[in-house]
């Protein structure tokens, strides 16, 4: 690897936390807080070692719940900032994450999941808490979640869930899996030139009349940050534009809570992204996420190569769900496969868009995820 | 967004005059000043200073205020709360910001109860005192907040009550001058909750009580600083030097790149 001070341009042997790592300092991260769990312990050990040749801060904090906070104020101050945890820390997180929402701090979280409830099975992977990135925190709000089925897609969605963050003032979570975890892929970095970056958007009105909460036409309000001389206050209460506490007002609070939703339902089209392979004419259609949307995309090719019209709807973007995108499969497949490492999650999104279409879900719980022949049977007896 | 919320006797609005005191008798720059607060009465202060100001989570304050000093240390970050807040559901952080020496100013409003849910018994709540939720007394031991600073590794210490407004001036234009980890206690009244159960019922009473009951013994053993109904120790317990985290952490990266940059040459 090339020395300090500079992304690792090139090709590489990594696994899939250090891809990760790479990646957030790729996207301009320049703050990591966290606390040790398996299987996310090396992005923060990465990062530690990584973080001070950028300038950047590493500091382990004393729980999942100080790194949350943590990182929502090192956004305020200027800094890009991230967090890497796994299910019972995510689960700590829910409480910051809602006061990122809240607050509209641009942040990252990655959760690589493993077996749950509770602390579960630290070294297998899960897709358990998928749901939990969603409705995690209590109240009603958009979040957008990422999720990468390679160790390379842990390198490039990190950058993207920075991007997505900076773009609309939202906590982003990449929520990745033990496999792609630690499992050691061949990653390409590119040139910095060659690494598109966002940063959030600054007010552009005299100090003065500066209202930290009032909306662009896209439903994001531009961001000062702390010492930059707006004095401008932020609270978890409802607020007003101008950040100040209105709690007994039905208008502001479904004005406030209405634009957190709509900003990310609103801009779906911008945010939502899919692979499709194998689309056009096919019978059954496998929904997948993931690792396990990679022995999917095998049991595809298995499928078409004994004659079965068989295709895969690879979901990158899990929230917002990606409902347009699945309602127009459903609209031509006879049947849709949805196999997920839990007890039926995504699926029942998957079901609510596909309307009438049947749909067959495939559970795997505690192992190794499906195998393509798994998978190909489920295609065989719903073709 | 003044006029306030808090109750007619309350010491919030003492010691936010003395806060405002400090930052105008030392000139601060309110342009790098930051004003963090937790959840509870006080915890309204960073909505009433004209300053950059977050009002976090319950118990959060201060891991939210390492992230800000951390990322730029040329703020000020000053986090004023309430013993609640900074003890009970926020003791994890408390002691362990305390034990890193982030360079943190923290003000804790000690009022021995959960006023803004209407005054429950809390980590500071004298025993045998009522509470909503210690109808029959408390049997809880509480806290004795300066101790438990000065243990965690705070580089100053000090305890005042409200109507020591002057020291505690004094102390807050100390601590904002200080490098590291730094912790005011404000014994505070709350006449119209605590006081109310415990027997004094204006504002006055309890300040009769604080004048009656305190006795200054600046830099005696923090651990015998008692807080009781007869006897209230307050004054300076620590002040001592240590480099701050974000220093050495900063320190770290400045000798880390250097190294890289000699390697580059």
């Amino acid at each position: 690897m090339t020395g300090k001070r500079a992304l690792l341009t090139g090709a590489h042997f990594l696994n899939g936390d250090v891809a990760c790592a790479e990646g957030a300092i790729a996207a301009g991260c320049r703050f990591f807080a966290g606390y040790p769990i398996t299987p996310a312990t090396e992005i923060a050990e990465h990062l530690s070692q990584r973080m001070p040749e950028f300038g950047g801060i590493y500091v382990q904090m004393e729980d999942e719940i100080a790194s949350m906070a943590a990182v929502i104020g090192a956004s305020y101050a200027g800094l890009k900032a991230m967090t890497a945890t796994s299910g019972p820390g995510f689960s700590l997180m829910q409480e910051n994450i809602g006061l990122a929402v809240m607050t509209e701090a641009p942040c990252v979280v990655v959760d690589i999941m493993r077996g749950g409830p509770s602390t579960g099975q630290p070294t297998l992977p899960g897709q358990q808490d998928v749901m939990q990135a969603k409705w995690g925190s209590h109240g009603d709000y958009g979040i957008i979640a990422l999720s990468p089925s390679s160790v390379q897609e842990m390198f490039d969605l990190t950058i993207e869930a920075f991007n997505l963050s900076e773009t609309y003032r939202v906590p982003t979570l990449l929520m990745g899996d033990e496999i792609v975890a630690h499992m050691w892929e061949k990653v390409v970095i590119p040139s910095a030139e060659g690494i598109r970056t966002v940063n959030r958007k600054k007010p552009n009105v005299p100090r003065d009349k500066y209202m930290p909460f009032m909306p662009d036409d896209d439903l994001v309000p531009p961001m000062a940050c702390f010492g930059e001389g707006y004095r401008f206050h932020a609270t978890g209460l409802t607020h007003n534009e101008q950040g100040y506490p209105q709690t007994s007002s039905s208008e502001v609070q479904s004005r406030l809570v209405r634009r957190l939703c709509e900003k990310i339902s609103q801009n779906e089209d911008k945010i939502v992204r899919v692979e499709r392979v194998t689309l056009e004419d096919a019978d059954v259609v496998v929904v997948a996420y993931g690792i396990v949307a990679r022995a999917a995309l095998s049991a595809v090719r298995k499928a078409r190569a004994s004659g079965i019209k068989a295709g895969l709807l690879r979901l990158i973007t899990l929230w917002p769900f990606p409902e347009k995108q699945v309602a127009e499969i459903a609209g031509r497949a006879k049947a849709i496969v949805v196999p997920e490492m839990n007890c039926g999650q995504l699926v029942r999104e998957v079901e609510r868009a596909a309307k009438e279409t049947p749909v067959a879900f495939l559970s795997k719980l505690g192992e190794d995820p499906h195998t393509p022949m798994e998978i190909l049977e489920v295609i065989r007896r719903n073709c | 967004m003044i006029p306030n919320i808090w109750c007619p006797g309350c010491g919030n609005g003492i010691v936010l005059n003395c806060f405002v005191h400090a930052l105008d008798e030392l000139q601060t720059d309110l342009d790098k000043l930051v004003v963090v607060s937790g959840i509870g009465c006080i915890g309204r202060t960073a909505g009433y200073t004209n300053t950059d100001s977050f009002h976090t989570t319950h118990g959060r304050a201060l891991a939210f205020a390492s992230g800000v000093k951390l990322a730029n240390p040329e703020l000020q970050v000053v986090v004023v709360s309430g013993d609640g807040d900074l003890f009970a559901i926020g003791g994890n952080h408390f002691i362990h910001a305390a034990r890193r020496n982030m360079g943190i100013k923290v003000i804790c409003v000690n009022n021995f109860n959960y006023g803004m849910t209407g005054g429950q018994q809390g980590p500071t709540t004298p025993l045998e005192a009522f509470t909503t939720t210690s109808p029959y007394g408390n049997i809880e031991h509480p806290f004795n907040l300066v101790h438990l600073a000065a243990a965690s590794g705070a580089v100053y210490v000090a305890r005042w009550t409200t109507l020591h407004v002057r020291r505690l001036t004094q102390s807050i234009k100390k601590v904002l001058q200080k490098e590291g980890f730094c912790f005011i206690e404000v014994v505070s009244p709350c006449p119209e909750i605590f006081g109310r159960y415990n027997k004094m019922r204006s504002g006055l009473e309890m300040m009769e009580w604080f004048k009656k009951a305190s006795s200054v013994e600046s830099f005696s053993d923090p651990a015998k600083a008692e807080i009781t109904l007869d006897r209230i120790v307050v004054g300076e317990f620590v002040d001592v030097e240590k480099l701050s985290y974000e220093k050495l952490l900063h320190e770290k990266i400045s000798q880390i790149n250097e190294k890289a940059l000699e390697q580059v040459g």
